[in-house]
C-alpha cells in the first residue's frame, strides 16, 4: 500500500476519466414494496380508460341507437381505416408536426444565436416578447389568428393584399393546412426559443475564444460549435413538441372544423369527429387506439434517434 | 524568429484602467512568465497578445510587424486555456486538427503534423477519443496539442496547470519545461503561482495593479528585487520586513538601526539615502539565524511553527510586534511564547527607502 501511494504514475495515456458503471441485477425488496402505491395509482390511471377504449372499440357503440351493444369484432377498425377522412388524417397530422418541428427549430436556432449574437438596449423585453405567445390559450391565438389576421375582409393581410391592388385571400378556405401550420408554429416557436435561447448561454466562451484563435470566423463557430452544442436542446425541443403537436385540436376546431372536407383534418380531430359529430363511439375508440399506435411508433422512432444524444454526457 | 514587442499597452473596462502602461521585450525562444496577485492584469495582458480583447491604446508588434489590429488567427499565435477549451464533441485528431483544417490545408500534411504532435505528447492511443473520456492531464496535452500542430511563432498559456491535482502539476510543469526545450518555442505563461514562476521562466515578469513591479531571470528577482512588492511576492515563506532608520550613510555602505532594537551595517553600493530617512529592511527566512553570535542580535517571542521535516518555520515576533519567519534545518520546534534570540545575516539582507524602491545593488550578486 505505501509503495502504491508513493509511486507517482506517469499519467497512464490508457486510463480513462469515465468509471465503469456497475449495476446491481434488481431485486424485490422494501423499495418495491414502498413505491408500489404510486405504481398502482398511475396503472389505474391508465389501464382504466385504456381498457374502457379496447373494450368500446369492439361493439356496436353509437348514441344515436342506445341499447344496441352487441360484439362487433375489428369491425369498428376497419370502417376507421377506411374511412374517407383516414388516409388525409394520418398525412395532415405528419405534415404538421414535420413542418411545425422543421420552422420551430430551425427558426428557434437562428433568433436565439441572433439574440446571443446582438447586444442592444430593450435585449429583455424582446426576450420577454419572444417567449410570450407560449403562453396564450391556443383557442384564444387561433381565433386571434382567424378574426384579425387572415380574415379575408377584416383582416391585417387582406388589408395589406388590398393595399398593394391584390385580391385578398381567403386563408383558412384556399389554405387551410399551411394557414394552421403557421398558427401552431406561432405558438411554439417561443418553446424552442426559450429552450435553446437558455441553452446557448451555457456554451462555453472560452471554447469560442479558442476557435477564434483556430481562425474559426462567425458561420464556422456557429456550424462546429453552437449547433453541436444544441444538438441535445433541440432533441428535448422536438421530443416534447411532438408529443403535443400529434394531438392539435384547439386550433383546427376554431378556424377550419377540418375543413374544407378533410383538407385540415388531423387525426386527433377525425376522432372527435367520429365520436361527437356522427355520435359513433366505438368507431372513435378503434381511432384513439390507432392512435395510440401511431404515437408510440413516432415515440420509438424519436427515441432511437435522439435518446442516445440524451443520455450520452459531455 | 519570434520577438515580441509591446508598447505602453493600455486596457480599461467601463472606464477602469485594467492595464496601465506596459512596455515589454519578449525575445525569441524564451520562455516569460506573468506572475502576480490576482486581479494584477496578467492574464488581460496575455488576451490582449492574443488578440482576445481589444486593446485601448499601444502597440503590439510581432517581428516587426504591428499585430495590435490584426485579428486573433492572423497573428502566428496559439493559446493553451485554463478550461482546455476543448471542442466536447470532436475527436482528439478533430480537436488538433480543426484549425489546420479550416485553413484548407492539405489533408496528408495534417495528418502528418498530428502524428508527430500526438507523439511528442505521448498521445497516440487517444487520438479516436472525445475530450470526455480523457482525464484532466491528457486534456491538457492535446490543448498544447492543438497548439502545436499550429507551428504558432508563440505559445501562449493561461494558468493552464491550475484545474490539474497537486502531483500530476508538478509532472505537467516538467513536461512543460521539456516541450519547451524540444520546440525551442517562444513561451508566454500567465499563473498566480511563483513555484511555476520560479521553476518555469528564463524571465519573470511580475505584475501589480495593471503594472510591471519588475522583469527579470527568476534569481535575479529572488536575490535582487527592485521594490517591496516583489520582494514580498516571490519566497515562500514571505520575506520578512523590519522597519528602520539610516543612521549613518557611508560610499561603502549604509547603518540601519532598526525599530525592533538593533543596528547593522549594510554593504550596500550607491546609496541616495540620506542618515535620518526612514528605511524598511527585507531579510528572508533562510539568512536568519538562531543563536547570540552576530553584529545585530534580535529579542523575539515564538509564535507558531510549522514543521516539514527537513526544514521548521519559526514565526516569531519582534519587540515591537513585527513578524519574522525564521528557517531553521531539522525539527527545531520553540514552545509558544518562548523568548528566543536570532541574529541577521546582513550581506544577505536587503534595503528599501520610504517609497518601497530597493536601495543600491545588494553586493550579494556581485559575490
Amino acid at each position: 500500500m505505501a509503495t502504491s501511494s508513493a509511486a507517482l504514475p506517469k499519467a497512464p495515456v490508457t486510463e480513462s476519466a469515465g468509471e465503469p458503471s456497475e449495476r446491481k441485477p434488481r431485486r424485490f425488496g422494501p423499495s418495491w414494496f414502498l413505491v408500489s402505491p404510486s405504481v398502482a395509482l398511475l396503472l389505474l390511471w391508465m389501464l382504466v380508460p385504456l381498457s374502457m377504449t379496447v373494450y368500446f372499440s369492439v361493439i356496436r357503440y353509437n348514441l344515436l341507437y342506445p341499447g344496441e351493444n352487441d360484439f362487433v369484432g375489428l369491425e369498428n377498425f376497419h370502417y376507421f381505416l377506411t374511412d374517407a377522412g383516414f388516409m388525409p388524417g394520418i398525412v395532415n397530422t405528419l405534415i404538421l408536426v414535420g413542418s411545425v418541428l422543421l420552422i420551430s427549430v430551425v427558426l428557434g436556432v437562428l433568433i436565439s444565436a441572433l439574440l446571443e449574437a446582438a447586444d442592444f438596449a430593450g435585449r429583455g423585453i424582446v426576450r420577454v416578447m419572444l417567449v410570450s405567445p407560449f403562453f396564450i390559450m391556443p383557442t384564444v391565438s387561433a381565433l386571434v389568428w382567424k378574426n384579425l389576421i387572415y380574415h379575408p375582409v377584416s383582416g391585417i393581410l387582406a388589408a395589406v393584399w388590398k393595399f398593394f391592388g391584390a385580391q385578398p385571400v381567403g386563408w383558412l378556405a384556399q389554405h387551410p393546412l399551411a394557414s394552421i401550420v403557421i398558427i401552431v408554429s406561432w405558438q411554439w416557436l417561443p418553446f424552442a426559443i426559450l429552450i435553446l435561447m437558455t441553452a446557448m448561454q451555457s456554451l462555453d466562451q472560452e471554447q469560442k475564444e479558442a476557435a477564434r484563435l483556430d481562425g474559426a470566423g462567425p458561420i464556422a463557430i456557429f456550424w462546429h460549435l453552437t449547433l453541436p452544442h444544441l444538438a441535445r436542446p433541440i432533441a428535448v425541443v422536438v421530443m416534447i413538441e411532438t408529443i403535443f403537436l400529434l394531438s392539435v385540436f384547439a386550433e383546427i376546431f376554431t378556424t377550419t372544423s377540418g375543413g374544407p372536407g378533410y383538407a385540415s383534418t388531423n387525426l386527433a380531430y377525425l376522432i372527435y369527429n367520429q365520436a361527437l359529430l356522427q355520435f359513433d363511439v366505438g368507431m372513435a375508440s378503434a381511432g384513439g387506439l390507432i392512435a395510440v399506435v401511431i404515437a408510440n411508433i413516432a415515440a420509438i422512432i424519436l427515441v432511437r434517434m435522439l435518446g442516445k444524444n440524451l443520455t450520452e454526457k459531455y | 524568429m519570434a520577438d515580441l514587442k509591446v508598447h505602453n499597452l493600455k486596457k480599461s473596462f467601463d472606464g477602469n484602467d485594467i492595464i496601465k502602461g506596459i512596455d515589454l521585450d519578449i525575445r525569441d525562444r524564451e520562455f516569460v512568465v506573468f506572475v502576480g496577485p490576482s486581479g494584477c492584469g496578467k492574464s488581460t495582458l496575455l488576451r490582449l497578445i492574443a488578440g482576445l480583447e481589444e486593446v485601448s491604446s499601444g502597440r503590439i508588434e510581432l517581428d516587426g510587424r504591428d499585430i495590435t489590429d490584426v485579428s486573433p488567427a492572423k497573428r502566428d499565435l496559439a493559446m493553451v486555456f485554463q478550461t482546455y477549451a476543448l471542442y466536447p464533441h470532436m475527436t482528439v485528431r478533430k480537436n488538433m486538427s480543426f484549425a489546420l483544417d479550416l485553413a484548407g490545408a492539405d489533408k496528408q500534411e495534417v495528418a502528418r503534423k498530428i502524428e508527430a504532435a500526438a507523439r511528442t505528447l505521448e498521445l497516440e492511443p487517444l487520438l479516436e477519443r472525445k475530450p470526455r473520456q480523457l482525464s484532466g492531464g491528457q486534456r491538457q496535452r492535446v490543448a498544447i496539442g492543438r497548439a502545436i500542430v499550429r507551428n504558432p511563432k508563440v505559445f501562449l498559456f493561461d494558468e493552464p496547470l491550475s484545474n490539474l491535482d497537486a502531483a500530476l502539476r508538478v509532472q505537467m510543469r516538467l513536461e512543460l519545461s521539456r516541450l519547451h526545450q524540444e520546440l525551442q518555442a517562444t513561451m508566454i505563461y500567465v499563473t498566480h503561482d511563483q513555484v511555476e514562476a520560479m521553476t518555469l521562466a528564463d524571465k519573470v515578469v511580475v505584475l501589480n495593479g495593471g503594472r510591471i513591479e519588475q522583469v527579470g531571470s527568476p534569481m535575479e528577482l529572488y536575490h535582487n528585487p527592485a521594490n517591496l512588492f516583489v520582494a514580498g511576492f516571490l519566497g515562500t515563506p514571505k520575506m520578512g520586513f523590519l522597519k528602520g532608520r539610516a543612521s549613518r550613510v557611508e560610499a561603502s555602505g549604509c547603518e540601519v538601526e532598526l525599530d525592533a532594537g538593533c543596528r547593522l551595517f549594510l554593504p550596500v553600493s550607491g546609496t541616495t539615502l540620506n542618515a535620518g530617512d526612514p528605511v524598511t529592511l527585507g531579510i528572508r527566512p533562510e539568512h536568519l539565524n538562531r543563536g547570540s553570535e552576530g553584529n545585530c542580535q534580535l529579542t523575539v517571542k515564538a509564535d507558531v511553527s510549522e514543521r516539514l521535516g527537513s526544514d521548521t518555520y519559526c514565526h516569531v515576533v519582534t519587540g515591537n510586534g513585527e513578524q519574522l519567519t525564521m528557517r531553521i534545518r531539522g525539527d527545531f520546534t520553540p514552545r509558544y511564547g518562548e523568548s528566543l534570540s536570532l541574529t541577521l545575516e546582513a550581506a544577505h539582507c536587503h534595503l528599501f527607502d520610504s517609497n518601497g524602491v530597493a536601495v543600491g545593488q545588494s553586493l550579494q550578486l556581485a559575490a
